[in-house]
């Protein structure tokens, strides 16, 4: 136990290339919460998971990426991700891209182990129980597919949010069913997602809540871009923005606040 | 009603599904129908998943020792007096059907729920050969009325609605009365039997499918709710079972245990209200049955998925629990899928039996959202096998060329970090001076895929890892 006391942990924290490019506040949240929970938080240079080749048959360039990856991430005590899709291609998928290659199949089992989703890993691994944050107004919160299914994250994210000041949950209708997102598919059989997100834009409106959380940020801009289509003013956030206080930023897709 | 391969015109079904109002009505059915029920019964039993995996260990063990139960299970039917008669593809099936039919010298057939039926499209070659087929399934008698196919593996008519199956029996049955109340689902039920018991009584062949066959007895067994499924196999001269090989299963315990998961995740029954076990032809001290008892059993490229990585899919007892939580299926309905078999489960059959080339949309057309896969009762992959499908295509370069050309621009930065932030950095940087005063996009040059239903956020401007070194610099 002492030694877990004297060092800090160093996690490699995984923005998602999404965060990365829309939304970096989100990743600076992570870090705080990262920070907070007693580790050290490194950020490797990075691009994406390969999910988005490895969903549409690409094996070669998924498997890249990911020892691409692999390499970054070397050296670090945990990988993390705000991002239950992401951090699910990492833990879960990548080690099926090296089935029947020894070396490499261990060496992908290795880094799977590390991998963790950003609350899950801060509740299970780190055992936090609260944070220290203010947030004035309900929310309500979608259960992104791969963390709900592949990684178990379902609790964890309400626990978190039920020790911030001020704040209330309003379950929404249905929160574990998908956006519609799915990565490309929102693109290549856009009608269908429209169809899907709006059965959630409904529940999610229906509930009442003020702010839509989710801990992915694909389905987020997904969410957020449909409610705002519909012009039904609910705004979104990434729950690690409300869970380390930091939601300075506009919600997803708003505006700056004109000074 | 000749069978039409449309899955190349997915796209073109969702469109014509999502705008049909009835369609879209019906389907509302689905999520209330199954999805609660299930849930129900499955957390009232504290051994499901335990039975789950069971149910997989089941299949797993029957598929890696195929050649031999099919074998033992050939041979106790013949010893019941019965007979097996394998079908390598869908017109021999058929035509081993029809010869049974003619030598018979059939003119009525009934048939109970089958989608083996389906998949060779017998009613068809039936009718063709100028004898009568009836369905005697409340489900596939609305939907043969009506000249259509079935939207779902176990409701068939599940695309309809009530008004629109009492406007077809008033247009078929022209002896009721208009003052006959049809509005309460029982009342269709009871009318239906009164016309279908005529039937029953003339039929010279019953055609049933099969949900298991049992090795150790030669024995098929049906699950229905109607009690249709009886009737048709017993009162006939001859009974035929038309079954794909996968249905076997090694012993009575066995298929003890699977009926324990099947209907509970198909209509969150804990049982059906029919279980019915056949085994070869009427004997002489029964007091009734068949005089013949066939088996045919319909291969038609499933042998193929043997040893290969499809093979976790012929662990499928056909519940239908994956399209019932499809939000694919939830929005587009079953015809839209374009062959027999909808929904995930349909995704991942229809490719191996019909090719990858025409069903190559159905793998596709999925958020891998995985909850087909969390409520399988054979815990199927579902998700995986739609990949390894993805793979497939990838590979014959089938997938559409913007998907192909847009996949390699973006690996091509992907997996060049250095480039990668370059170019990332003043695209955002860019995008988010455009987006600045609203937030987000209603058009965006290239989203159009996108922005055609949702708005897109502007880019908060600099990328993180940017911002992130800037940072990480300042401190030090």
């Amino acid at each position: 136990m002492a030694t877990m006391i004297d060092t800090k942990p160093r996690v490699g924290l995984f923005a998602t290339c999404l965060v990365d490019l829309i939304r970096p506040s989100v990743g600076f949240a992570a870090a705080k919460l990262i920070e907070d929970a007693g580790c050290e938080v490194v950020v490797p240079s990075q691009t994406c998971c390969g999910q988005p080749a490895f969903n549409s048959g690409d094996r070669a360039t998924s498997r890249a990426i990911a020892l691409q990856v692999m390499d970054a991430f070397q050296g670090v005590d945990y990988v993390v991700a705000p991002s239950g899709s992401c951090a699910g291609m990492l833990k879960k998928h990548v080690p099926e891209l090296f089935e029947g290659e020894p070396d490499l199949a261990r060496r992908a089992a290795a880094f799977s182990a590390k991998v963790h989703e950003l609350v899950s890993f801060l509740v299970d691994v780190r055992g936090v129980t609260s944070v220290e944050a203010r947030f004035d107004g309900s929310v309500t919160y979608h259960d992104s597919c791969s963390g709900l299914r592949e990684l178990g994250v379902k609790t964890q994210p309400r626990k978190l949010l039920e020790s911030v000041d001020g704040l209330s949950i309003s379950e929404m209708r249905d929160p574990d069913v998908c956006c519609g997102f799915g990565g490309t598919f929102a693109v290549k059989y856009g009608e269908i997602s429209d169809a899907i997100v709006a059965k959630k834009a409904e529940n999610v409106w229906a509930s009442e809540a003020g702010t839509l959380l989710a801990g992915d940020l694909g389905c987020l801009m997904n969410m957020a871009g449909k409610l705002q289509r519909q012009g039904r003013e609910v705004k979104a956030r990434h729950v690690a923005e409300v869970l380390a206080g930091m939601t300075d930023e506009p919600a997803i897709g708003e505006p700056a606040e004109k000074v | 009603m000749t069978l039409h391969v449309t899955s190349p015109a997915f796209k073109a079904n969702a469109h014509e599904a999502l705008s049909d109002e009835a369609l879209q009505r019906a389907l509302t059915n689905v999520e209330k129908g199954f999805i609660g029920k299930r849930k129900k019964v499955a957390d009232k039993l504290p051994e499901f998943e335990a039975l789950r995996d069971s149910a997989r260990d089941i299949k797993n063990h029957t598929l890696a020792h195929l050649d031999l139960y099919l074998e033992a299970y050939e041979a106790k039917v013949t010893a019941a007096g019965g007979h097996v008669h394998f079908a390598p593809t869908a017109a021999d099936a058929s035509k081993i059907v029809l010869d049974i039919c003619r030598r018979v010298g059939a003119k009525v057939v009934t048939k109970g729920k089958s989608m083996i039926s389906e998949e060779i499209d017998l009613n068809t070659h039936i009718e063709a050969a100028g004898m009568a087929a009836v369905e005697t399934d409340l489900g596939e008698y609305i939907i043969q009325l009506r000249g259509e196919t079935p939207s779902h593996i176990i409701a068939p008519a599940v695309h309809l609605n009530r008004d629109q199956v009492e406007a077809d029996f008033r247009r078929v049955h022209t002896d009721l009365p208009d003052d006959r109340d049809l509005q309460a689902p029982e009342s269709l039920l009871a009318e239906a039997r009164g016309v279908l018991r005529k039937r029953f009584l003339a039929a010279d062949v019953g055609i049933t499918g099969a949900n298991f066959l049992v090795a150790e007895t030669g024995t098929s067994i049906i699950v229905t709710n109607e009690g249709n499924g009886d009737l048709t196999q017993t009162l006939p001269k001859v009974h035929i079972v038309l079954a794909s090989l996968e249905k076997l299963v090694p012993t009575l315990d066995d298929v003890s245990q699977m009926l324990r998961v099947l209907a509970r995740s198909a209509t969150g029954q804990e049982m059906s209200v029919y279980t019915t076990f056949s085994t070869g032809p009427r004997r002489p001290d029964d007091v009734d049955g068949p005089g013949e008892y066939h088996v045919v059993l319909l291969d038609n490229g499933r042998s193929s998925m043997l040893g290969g990585e499809f093979q976790d899919m012929l662990r499928c007892i056909r519940c239908g629990a994956c399209m019932n939580h499809c939000p694919v299926y939830h929005a587009v309905g079953g015809h839209a899928y374009g062959w027999v078999y909808p929904g995930p489960m349909g995704a991942v059959l229809s490719p191996s039996l019909i090719g990858v080339d025409k069903a190559g949309h159905l793998p596709n057309a999925s958020t891998f959202c995985g909850r087909c896969e969390s409520v399988c009762p054979v815990r199927i992959p579902l998700p995986k096998l739609m990949r390894h499908w993805r793979e497939r295509e990838f590979e014959r370069n089938l997938s559409p060329a913007p998907v192909r050309y847009g996949l390699k621009a973006w690996g091509f930065f992907a997996r060049r970090p250095a480039l990668y932030r370059l170019a990332t950095r003043a695209a955002m940087t860019t995008l988010s001076l455009l987006g600045r005063n609203k937030g987000r996009f209603a058009k965006l040059p290239l989203a159009g895929g996108w922005t055609a239903y949702r708005d897109f956020p502007a880019p908060e401007g600099k990328t993180f890892q940017a911002r992130w070194k800037a940072q990480q610099d300042k401190r030090a």
